[in-house]
């Protein structure tokens, strides 16, 4: 229903014969507001009467209908969504139907605190056996926005609350084929890797985990993400990370491209601190990238890192010169 | 900062902030009218920065902010509403604009801060949500007057920070657990160092703004790897000079402050650009009726004005109040509450 159908339509309430018995109530502005509010007519009438069913406490089937116009009007009103919940209680509505409902404001208001926190009481109430139902909303929305922080926020209270893992890291998978570089979708990836019941964990994850991050780094080297993901899967573990076959030759193959190799140098400077040891083919690799050479020559190569780092990175030229004077030699 | 000094329209940007209320009709105003105290603190606390609040009526803004607040002591978004921890925390912050605390009934007023915390966790249980039921029905409140740890569990770690700080302001962080509450905003970081909105959340500059405020006010930094979140948060910085809030998003204003507050916290801001930050944000402003917007072009709001100036003040530009990071509001203003206790 689009909004311009909507008004057409739209029958004055002050005209319709089953509120003929209630007196709307006018908002109180107060003298000289700060910030006086302007109102549309629709919305002024329809919230006059909100008020009147609100502070008469009116919890029947009427009020639950205008609790949707209202929010149908502005869905960012908190007193609004909270009326209606004591509504929807008092009632004994069927949940099912509220989600829906719900489904069709998020669609057009998908970042409104209010319907998220609306959803997350609705889904509470019906319990483990709207898991599937929840992950299928928050999947409709995530493919308006694969980023939305509700959406993801809300996915995750469901698997936890409610369950659902199964297709979890198969879902991360597919968002990450439609947009690598999606931190969320990563976030994500970290979340069932490290939380899921049914995986075994960071450890028994690892490998499969690495090599896929390897492959994405490679393809997109200038990807912030799955460098911070590959870090991830390395957790209190430097020494495993520092000694893996398949990580030196990642490195390798984004420095011999000569470019996008900001994060690649970034981690391996934090690697060469913890004690990685670079052979004659890494310092071959990096030596072009250097563009300038002190008198006497650096030899520590660290220190190389962390100049090529300042030269190449001028917005954060400040944090890799620090970094350069906590290179131990 | 010098040299791009005088490229802020001070004088358009207290008119834009004027003219708001003039503005009849229009939509924003309209979707404005339940979130009209954040709205108010916005506009005010800007005034403030740029040295102009005495334009506006006091008495009137004050007797307004008053009418808002509701029996149980909490603060609605307008008059007439519920009451809600997010107008709360801009209705205290207001009042201390104006030196105004003395008007509240603090102990009421913490109570019922604690209560709205409490219910935003339980929406989703616990109803109705009655406001006039007390703390201790629920078996929250200690008997020394103390609050148990209940009340910090996954709850979103915005309203965490909304509640420390305005306990905070109102002297009365005793009140509560910090230790639990802390405990629960670290269970929140991530491995890049970042935080998210509940434990395992995608790390966001606006969430890590309230996580390392609230960290700084309960003074516990010492929790932060400062090193890394650095890192993360200058790496928000893109070629324009603007800040984004999450890898792989536009750069946008309201991220100045959201990430300078959180790199001046844990003492890492010379690791960004901040002359191009500035330039960033000068160039976001509408030079012709005032106002200030997320993206140069884009159409200018009261919120993205708010933190165009608030970062420029946190930027050290010159002819700006300075502005205390962790409680958002004027550092004066801060001192007379902390240092001027009668
Ligand atoms: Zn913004």
């Amino acid at each position: 229903m689009s909004s311009d159908e909507e008004e057409e339509k739209r029958i004055p309430i002050s005209e319709r014969k089953e509120w003929l018995d209630v007196k709307p109530i006018p908002q109180d502005e107060g003298p000289n507001p700060v910030v006086p509010i302007a109102y549309t007519d629709d919305f002024r009438e329809t919230m006059d009467y909100f008020r009147a069913v609100y502070l008469s406490d009116e919890r029947s089937p009427r009020s639950l209908d205008l609790t949707t116009e209202v929010i149908h009007l502005n869905p960012g009103n908190y007193t609004v969504w909270h009326f209606r919940r004591l509504v929807l209680e008092s009632l004994g509505v069927n949940l099912h139907d509220e989600l829906n409902f719900i489904e069709s404001i998020a669609k057009v208001n998908s970042k409104n605190y209010q319907i998220w926190h609306h959803r997350r009481w609705a889904a509470e109430k019906l319990g483990t056996e709207v898991a599937k139902l929840e992950h299928d909303f928050t999947k409709k929305i995530l493919s308006l926005d694969a980023k939305n922080y509700h959406a993801w926020s809300h996915r995750q209270w469901v698997l936890q609350a409610l369950g659902g893992w199964e297709d979890e890291l198969d879902y991360c998978q597919k968002l990450l084929e439609e947009d690598i570089f999606n931190n969320s979708a990563w976030n994500q990836r970290y979340f069932v890797v490290t939380r899921s019941p049914i995986l075994g964990g960071l450890e028994a994850m690892r490998e499969s985990e690495v090599k896929y991050t390897v492959e994405a780094i490679v393809s997109n080297p200038e990807n912030e993400s799955p460098w911070r993901y590959l870090r991830g899967l390395y957790k209190g573990d430097m020494s495993s990370f520092v000694q893996d076959p398949e990580i030196s030759s990642m490195f390798l193959n984004v420095l011999k491209t000569k470019s996008n190799f900001v994060f690649a140098l970034g981690l391996l400077l934090d690697l060469v601190c913890h004690g990685f040891e670079l052979n004659e083919e890494f310092k071959d690799a990096i030596e072009p990238l250097r563009s300038s050479y002190p008198d006497p020559p650096e030899s520590n190569f660290a220190i190389i890192i962390c100049s090529v780092l300042e030269t190449i990175d001028p917005l954060r030229s400040n944090y890799w010169s620090w970094r350069k004077t906590n290179v131990t030699s | 900062m010098d040299l791009l000094s005088g490229e802020l329209e001070v004088e358009k940007h207290v008119k834009y902030i004027l003219s708001i209320e003039k503005k009849k009709d229009s939509f924003e105003s309209v979707a404005m009218e339940h979130l009209r105290m954040n709205g108010a603190y916005w506009g005010l606390t800007t005034l403030d920065l740029l040295g102009k609040i005495e334009t506006v009526d006091q008495d009137e803004v004050i007797s307004w902010v008053m009418q808002c607040q509701h029996e149980s002591g909490g603060f609605a978004g307008n008059v007439g509403h519920d009451p809600h921890i997010l107008y709360t925390l801009s209705a205290v912050q207001v009042l201390a604009l104006f030196d105004k605390l003395d008007v509240l009934d603090v102990d009421k007023l913490s109570d019922c801060i604690l209560w709205l915390n409490f219910m935003e966790k339980n929406a989703a249980t616990f109803s109705p949500c009655l406001l006039d039921r007390k703390l201790d029905i629920c078996g929250l409140q200690n008997e020394d007057g103390s609050f148990s740890g209940d009340i910090w569990g996954e709850v979103d770690t915005r309203f965490s920070y909304i509640a420390i700080c305005c306990l905070s302001l109102l002297h009365r962080l005793d009140k509560i657990n910090t230790e639990k509450a802390v405990e629960y905003i670290v269970s929140c970081q991530n491995l890049d160092g970042g935080f998210g909105c509940t434990p395992g959340g995608e790390s966001h500059a606006g969430q890590i703004f309230c996580c390392v405020s609230a960290l700084a006010i309960t003074g516990s930094l010492y929790h932060i790897d400062k090193d890394l979140l650095g890192w993360w948060l200058c790496e928000r910085q893109l070629k324009s000079g603007g800040l984004n809030g999450r890898p792989e998003k536009l750069p946008d204003v309201c991220y100045s402050w959201w990430v300078l507050t959180s790199l001046i916290l844990i003492d890492r801001v010379h690791w960004i650009d901040k002359v191009k930050l500035a330039r960033f944000i000068l160039d976001c402003q509408d030079k012709e009726n005032g106002g200030i917007s997320d993206r140069p072009d884009d159409a200018v709001d009261v919120f993205h004005t708010y933190f165009g100036v608030a970062g420029l003040s946190l930027l050290e530009y010159p002819g700006l109040k300075a502005i205390d990071p962790a409680h958002a509001l004027p550092v004066d203003v801060i001192n007379k509450i902390f240092f001027d206790r009668k």
